[in-house]
């Protein structure tokens, strides 16, 4: 049973109003970039919509998504209320707070420095500041994990950890310790320059220091997705978890080699050495390794549920499955879009292949592929599977559920299939305005109007989730019951004290992130002269 | 069972976590800090230590090369958007005073009945890199040149800050206002072009570029072609040499005439 339903629903129903407005800003990105849009004559406008939508996916909505996801798991998988209900509001209303105060300077054209906040560009005090107050809104949450399950390992000593928590603690850490790079950058480099007390400001430094944040940052967003594979999936289509030990070495690995791998997004930047790259890269070769694992034990696990319902043959298997439920839709569809931007992220993590689609529109294609598919259409998923324990309600739409996930799945190949093909052909991206009239990029005008189509798909998409979940709180009322998680073929009774507890392989990913990112770090910062004057949004 | 059992060898979670995670850094590093290096035939390295430095980017002077002489002086103005941001009254007073030589030229308003440069109401970051570049030599013009030389630093700001702070007026024979040509809205981007509106006014203004509206056709002209054949070198890191050497001469014509065609109204009032 969720005690503290209000808290949940409070955490989604404010991340899900986020993501419309961002959505809608995004299929508006596309469209007036396209040769079917007519230009605006002033790219400001673009950047500052660009600005809120990268903010608001990229922190504010998975953010929350985690936060809200990570208290309905503590509570169902520890079978306990909630511990420290008072800090998780405040943690709550900073975000809120938080995400009004930077998108008020946005809007006002005071900070369209993107999302990636673009140093020696400088907005809005007031931006940055907001963006804190998020971050430090989310380790609220951080704490408030932790401390969850030490008063559950207190009343259980030497119990095993519930697969689901043990992930979603694992996930906060991730976060805890990746947010630091961002935040060092913003408290040490910008927030000074933009509050007018320095005006000089070490982009190079700043752009390693995000990118300490850059990658692990996915991982996070990808944890409450890789929760729902393990945790709600199987359980929903009947199966079992095909192995519980396996799914926790996955959570490690993630843990552990996800943070000191962020210098492959600065492979074209002049002030990291080679060597440094060499290792970033090569450890984001060993990050594919648990999606590897993940894929395996969850296609065993679904393969159990078909066979439990009578299916036969090497893949016969397939058919028994319960193609109606939208849990299995929407894993299908999130595993066919992680395996399309896996393939797309092995060109990414190579130093050679990467040069030639450095700030091309691949890469925005590739994260929306990613993000905005495989984790965002598990987020519905998630949503919808607890939607009925939130509200007391029945979630009658079943059908409209599964026309919603295939319209996401459509409009995402069809908005991200182009995408990745013109940025092969080297249409760059963030940029406001393509002269689709000239004859050198005129052949690109077909595939980016195809886009544009699929962006619009994703708009209806959107709009019909969050139809769907309000028409759900509107519904018959009904008991849901207790909210539950899929247990394994073997359930564990004892676990070693390794795979139980998350000290090991944090400490492990500290101190990679030390080796990793030390010297390059304490190299910039005291080498003289490498600052350059701050450039102001909107200072002439 | 604490800690104390987790962090030791004898807990063979920990030895193989540590360990595998350990000599995957190892092997790594070795590759990326001494095999790759060596790799490169056409690096030199002096020893191992030398190809683990360029490896882990430790700056370094090549001690056999010297700096090339620059050929050309270059413009060692430092410029931000605090520059000048905040004249007192006597210094625009002082300024006032010392425009009255400037005036056979750029006009007892500020706005010129030669081809020569309007100042009324320009960025006076604009008017102070210019003067340092024509005392420098960075920039040379047989009229403007020998006013310069003689001027101080404090001369420099108090006239920047005193043609900063007229009002800004229409041009001496004012024509009838143009459409807005692709160049100043798009730019060409095949090209790398940037849109002139995007540093220019227009679209926004960047530090250190100044707003041309109203301003000679014959001079923003000439000023492009210098920058095309770079006899004008003193735009910092080449922003306009490198646009201007891309533009086509009718580009050049469309530019010149569609800003000088503008009444300064529409400047985009950003201060
Ligand atoms: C209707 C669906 C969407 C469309 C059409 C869309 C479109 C766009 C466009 C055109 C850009 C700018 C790319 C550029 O010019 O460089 C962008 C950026 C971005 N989008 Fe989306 N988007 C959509 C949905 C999403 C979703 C669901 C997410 C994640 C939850 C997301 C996350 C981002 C982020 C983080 C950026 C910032 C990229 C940057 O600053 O370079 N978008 N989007
Ligand atoms: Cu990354």
């Amino acid at each position: 049973m969720l005690a503290n339903r209000k808290l949940i629903l409070a955490h989604f129903s404010f991340a899900f109003a986020v993501f419309g407005v961002a959505l809608t800003l995004g299929a508006w990105q596309m469209f007036i970039r396209s040769p079917i849009g007519t230009w605006l004559s002033n790219p400001e406008l673009y950047y500052r919509s660009l600005t809120a939508h990268g903010t608001v996916m990229g922190y504010v909505f998975p953010t929350l998504v985690a936060m809200g996801f990570g208290y309905a798991i503590s509570e169902s998988a520890l079978e306990q209320r909630l511990v420290g209900v008072r800090w998780a509001w405040t943690g709550f209303w900073l975000i809120v707070f938080g995400s009004v105060m930077a998108v008020t300077p946005i809007a006002l054209g005071r900070a369209s420095v993107l999302y990636t906040f673009y140093p020696p560009l400088i907005g809005n005090l007031f931006y940055y500041l907001g963006v804190v107050l998020v971050v430090v809104g989310s380790w609220i949450w951080v704490a408030l994990m932790s401390i969850n399950l030490r008063v559950w390992r207190n009343a259980h000593p030497g119990a095993p950890v519930p697969l689901a928590m043990f992930a979603n603690v694992a996930g906060s850490y991730l976060w805890a310790w990746t947010a630091v790079g961002a935040a060092l950058e913003l408290l040490l480099q910008i927030i000074p320059v933009a509050a007018g007390l320095k005006n000089t400001i070490d982009a190079g430094l700043a752009r390693i220091f995000f990118s300490w944040t850059l990658h692990a940052i996915v991982y996070f967003w990808l944890m409450p997705t890789y929760i729902a594979y393990y945790t709600i999936v199987p359980r929903a289509i009947g199966g079992r978890v095909y192995s519980d030990t396996m799914a926790r070495i996955s959570f490690i690995l993630f843990l552990v080699v996800a943070m000191p791998i962020g210098m492959h997004h600065t492979f074209a930047d002049p002030q990291v050495g080679a060597g440094f790259k060499f290792i970033h890269s090569a450890f984001t070769a060993l990050v594919a390794l648990p999606t590897l694992l993940t894929v395996f034990t969850i296609c065993a696990s679904v393969e159990i549920a078909a066979r439990l319902r009578g299916g036969r043959g090497l893949f016969g298997w397939i058919r028994a499955l319960p193609w109606d439920n939208p849990m299995l839709l929407a894993l299908a569809f999130s595993f066919v879009m992680l395996g399309f931007g896996g393939a797309g992220g092995l060109i990414n993590m190579s130093y050679q292949l990467d040069a030639s689609i450095h700030n091309t529109q691949w890469i925005t294609g590739h994260f929306h592929l990613i993000f905005g598919g495989a984790i965002v259409i598990m987020y519905f998923a998630i949503a919808y599977d607890l939607w009925p324990h939130l509200t007391g309600r029945e979630m009658i739409d079943v059908r409209l559920i599964r026309t919603q996930l295939w319209l996401w799945f459509i409009g995402m190949i069809v908005t991200t299939f182009p995408w990745h093909w013109v940025g092969i052909l080297g249409m760059p991206r963030r940029m406001a305005y393509f002269d689709f009239g000239d004859p050198a990029i005129a052949p690109q005008a077909l595939s980016v109007i195809f886009s544009v189509i699929g962006g619009f798909i994703l708009l209806a998409s959107g709009i019909l989730f969050l139809v769907i979940l309000a028409r759900g709180m509107r519904a018959p009322q009904a008991d849901a019951g207790a909210y539950r998680f899929a247990i394994a073929v073997h359930q564990p009774t004892t676990v070693p004290v390794a795979l139980n507890t998350h000290a090991l392989w944090v400490a492990l990913m500290i101190a990679l992130t030390i080796t990793n990112y030390g010297y390059p770090i304490l190299n910039l910062a005291t080498t003289a002269g490498t600052s350059v004057p701050a450039v102001y949004v909107g200072a002439q | 069972m604490g800690t104390r059992d987790l962090f030791t060898f004898s807990n063979p979670h920990f030895a193989r976590g540590v360990g595998i995670t350990a000599a995957i850094l190892i092997l790594t590093a070795i590759a990326g800090f001494i095999v790759l290096p060596f790799a490169q035939p056409w690096v030199q390295f002096a020893n191992v230590w030398d190809a683990i430095c360029s490896a882990a980017g430790v700056p370094q002077r090549a001690a056999s090369v010297t700096a090339p002489e620059q050929a050309k002086r270059l413009s060692e103005v430092v410029l931000t958007s605090h520059t000048l941001s905040r004249p007192s009254q006597e210094a625009i007073g002082r300024g006032a005073t010392l425009a009255q030589r400037c005036a056979i030229c750029h006009g007892p308003t500020g706005i010129s009945r030669a081809d020569s440069p309007n100042l009324a109401g320009q960025y006076a970051a604009v008017i102070y890199k210019e003067l340092f570049d024509f005392r420098s030599g960075a920039r040379s013009n047989a009229v403007m040149s020998p006013f310069a030389v003689n001027l101080t630093d404090e001369e420099i700001a108090d006239l920047s800050n005193y043609y900063a702070y007229l009002p800004r007026l229409p041009a001496y024979h004012p024509t009838p206002q143009l459409p807005k040509p692709n160049i100043v809205i798009y730019g060409a981007p095949m090209r790398g072009i940037a849109p002139c509106g995007a540093c220019h006014g227009s679209l926004d203004n960047k530090t250190g570029s100044p707003w041309l509206e109203g301003q000679s056709e014959a001079y923003m002209k000439a000023q492009l072609q210098a920058f095309a054949s770079g006899e004008r070198h003193n735009d910092i890191s080449q922003q306009m040499r490198n646009i201007a050497r891309a533009m086509t001469p009718q580009e050049i014509e469309a530019a010149a005439a569609y800003y000088a065609s503008q009444p300064p109204e529409v400047v985009k009032a950003v201060d």
